[in-house]
């Protein structure tokens, strides 16, 4: 796997990269704190799917999840995010993670619906996987790797 | 990635085992099918470890197998086969696939070449308003949540109850586009809520729809049984599956199955290879939604076959009958099916996942169409949009050796990523169009992605299973037109 493909920065550092996986696409999210690495994790899925840019902020959502540990619950909060694209035709580029547990995440989500005329569509994404699925920590902070199906 | 630096035993020029011993935890050895040139490319990367972790699964028979288009995927390799004993094994969401029923369909017409490059401008442009595609492309089905219930168990018949093709295409269809034991109750609202726009798309990614000339007849009279008679002769194939409805059915159940794992005592090398006992309420479950999951991908094909002919019809003004537009086959290539299988001179009932492969059934078996009782199971082999796509034929070795597989396309060399950094979409249609290919798609940048470049060669797959015997090639059709999402 060739890494840091496309690395992203923000003002803070970098936030997630893309990294490459043959069938599929994976990110590398990073954050001081694990809020923030859910919160980049979920920007580097819409970065797969449109320019971040263009995604404007006036429609909110509210998101809970469960799961039993807190990698599947990275899974499950990505993928609940891909199901809100699919089913409810919306971008979304403003993640407000407010409470954080292994098990349980809340979140409030901002963005728009599709709009074909400003939004240009990259990747289809199908899921977020298990596979090859870790969070780990160091000194620098928290570190969380997701493969998608693409 | 670093390559596979794993024991392989050389069999013969086209069989390679892994060796039980190479792991501890596998169940059976893994076999993979590959010329000694692919399986070093093969071996570029980790992917004969994901062989060797599904041969871990329960219930597993014989070998955890591969084909020549293997490529690593996520938990199951892309191109894998594994046939579980439906008393004592388990199945898979992850050996299924994300896009349950990806697939491809053919069908055949008496136009020649001579006939549709004049107009192939127009035909593909009309194809391209025709047929719904592209990434968030919604369809112009609209079912209603009760006409979603009937369309996920009757599958293609759905379709064709609509006056979209006849049964003649059922009967040329695997399960004759149905298969047994959906039951929409386990679908979540979830998957429905992304199904119902989804009907009728034809996505996009790797999905597509080829206008093709028939450049090689390896076998002239099987080929006739299918309707193909000479080179020159106009085919088209359609590519698609389940879209988000059958992605969604895959996450629901795979959440279901990570956390059935410990409950069943299962020890897996990969969390992605989750899976439950077929015959648990976790199996049937899955088994239920994912034949959902199928028949919404068969009717997809189907209505898709439809708008097919009626554009060939809109460009020819001649109806798709006079056309001669018949279905040649359709086949699944992410799917698992209950069938019957001889293990050890016994016939047993096994579940076969097949996840980048596809079912190659010989001449006489009892569930092939009666009209290639002599030839055998017509097996529909894609490449990628530059080089070339084959039919070919299940064979009794097949039956004997992987379970009635073979492989599915041409498998996937470039990473997406790497395929873009290297090339530019607009290059790969300027290039393909100086070729005689014209594209048309909703995102020419990702046309980067599916550039010949980022595929093993076709014909190099094609010819290892041909090899090993476990299909015969019998045709070799070229791109004219294509249209992707």
């Amino acid at each position: 796997m060739k890494m840091g493909a496309a690395v992203v920065k923000q003002a803070a550092g970098k936030s997630f990269e893309i990294i490459d996986h043959t069938a599929d696409v994976g990110i590398i999210a990073y954050g001081t704190e694990i809020k923030q690495v859910f919160a980049n994790a979920a920007l580097a899925l819409f970065s797969l799917i449109t320019e971040l840019k263009n995604i404007g902020e006036e429609l909110k959502y509210d998101v809970e999840v469960v799961s039993e540990d807190r990698e599947s619950l990275l899974v499950e909060w990505l993928n609940e995010l891909i199901y809100l694209f699919d089913a409810e035709h919306v971008l979304l580029k403003n993640f407000d993670v407010q409470s954080l547990s292994n098990t349980r995440l809340k979140a409030t989500c901002y963005g728009e619906k599709i709009d074909p005329s400003r939004h240009k569509l990259k990747t289809e994404v199908k899921a977020a996987t298990y596979h090859m699925l870790r969070i780990d920590k160091d000194n620098k902070g928290y570190k969380a790797q997701i493969i998608f199906d693409i | 990635m670093a390559p596979w630096q794993g024991q392989l035993t050389r069999i013969d020029d086209y069989h390679w085992e892994i060796p039980q011993s190479y792991k501890q935890g596998m169940r059976v050895p893994g076999l993979i099918y590959a010329s000694e040139e692919i399986l070093n490319s093969i071996k570029a990367e980790q992917t004969p470890e994901q062989v060797a972790n599904v041969a871990f699964l329960p219930g597993i028979i014989k070998f955890s197998m591969a084909m020549p288009d293997i490529h690593w995927g996520y938990g199951f390799p892309i191109g894998g086969v594994a046939a579980m004993d439906i008393k004592e094994g388990v199945i898979s969401p992850g050996g299924v696939g994300y896009d349950i029923n990806c697939g491809v369909r053919l069908l055949r017409t008496n136009l020649t070449e001579a006939e549709v490059r004049p107009k192939i401008n127009e035909l593909i442009n009309e194809l391209f308003r025709n047929i719904p595609s592209g990434l968030g492309s919604q369809g112009k089905i609209r079912a209603s949540h009760k006409e979603m219930r009937e369309l996920m168990v009757e599958g293609a018949k759905w379709a064709v109850g609509r006056g979209f093709g006849s049964t003649d295409d059922l009967e040329a269809t695997e399960e004759g586009g149905c298969l047994e034991g959906a039951n929409p109750d386990k679908i979540s609202d979830k998957a429905l809520k992304r199904g119902m726009p989804q009907a009728g798309t034809l996505g996009s990614g790797n999905h597509f729809l080829e206008v093709q000339v028939v450049k090689e007849i390896f076998e002239p009279e099987t080929a006739k049984a299918m309707g193909i008679d000479e080179t020159g002769q106009i085919l088209v194939l359609i590519h698609t599956g389940s879209r988000g409805f059958g992605h969604q059915v895959c996450t629901d159940h795979l959440r279901v199955m990570e956390e059935a794992v410990s409950r069943y005592g299962i020890n897996l090398p990969d969390r992605q290879l989750a899976c439950a006992p077929i015959e648990s309420p976790e199996g049937k479950d899955y088994f239920a939604a994912m034949a959902c999951a199928a028949n919404y991908a068969w009717n997809n094909r189907q209505c898709i076959a439809h708008w097919t002919r009626e554009s060939f019809s809109t460009v020819f003004g001649k109806s798709a009958e006079e056309l001669g537009m018949r279905q040649i086959y359709d086949v699944a290539h992410n799917i698992a099916k209950i069938e019957e299988h001889m293990v050890d001179d016994k016939k047993i009932k096994v579940c076969v996942h097949r996840k980048g492969a596809t079912r190659a059934f010989p001449a006489g078996h009892k569930d092939i169409p009666e009209r290639y009782k002599e030839i055998g199971q017509p097996v529909l082999i894609p490449g990628d949009m530059g080089r070339c796509s084959f039919v070919a034929v299940g064979t009794q070795k097949a039956m004997e050796e992987s379970f009635g597989s073979t492989c599915h396309g041409a498998g996937r060399m470039l990473s997406r990523g790497a395929a873009r950094r290297s090339l530019r979409g607009k290059d790969v249609a300027r290039d393909l169009a100086e070729r005689g290919i014209l594209v048309k798609a909703g995102d020419i940048p990702s046309l980067a992605e599916e550039a010949s470049q980022a595929y093993k060669d076709v014909t190099e797959v094609i010819e290892a299973v041909h090899q090993a015997g476990i299909s015969r090639k019998v045709v070799m059709a070229v791109p004219l037109g294509v249209i992707k999402g």
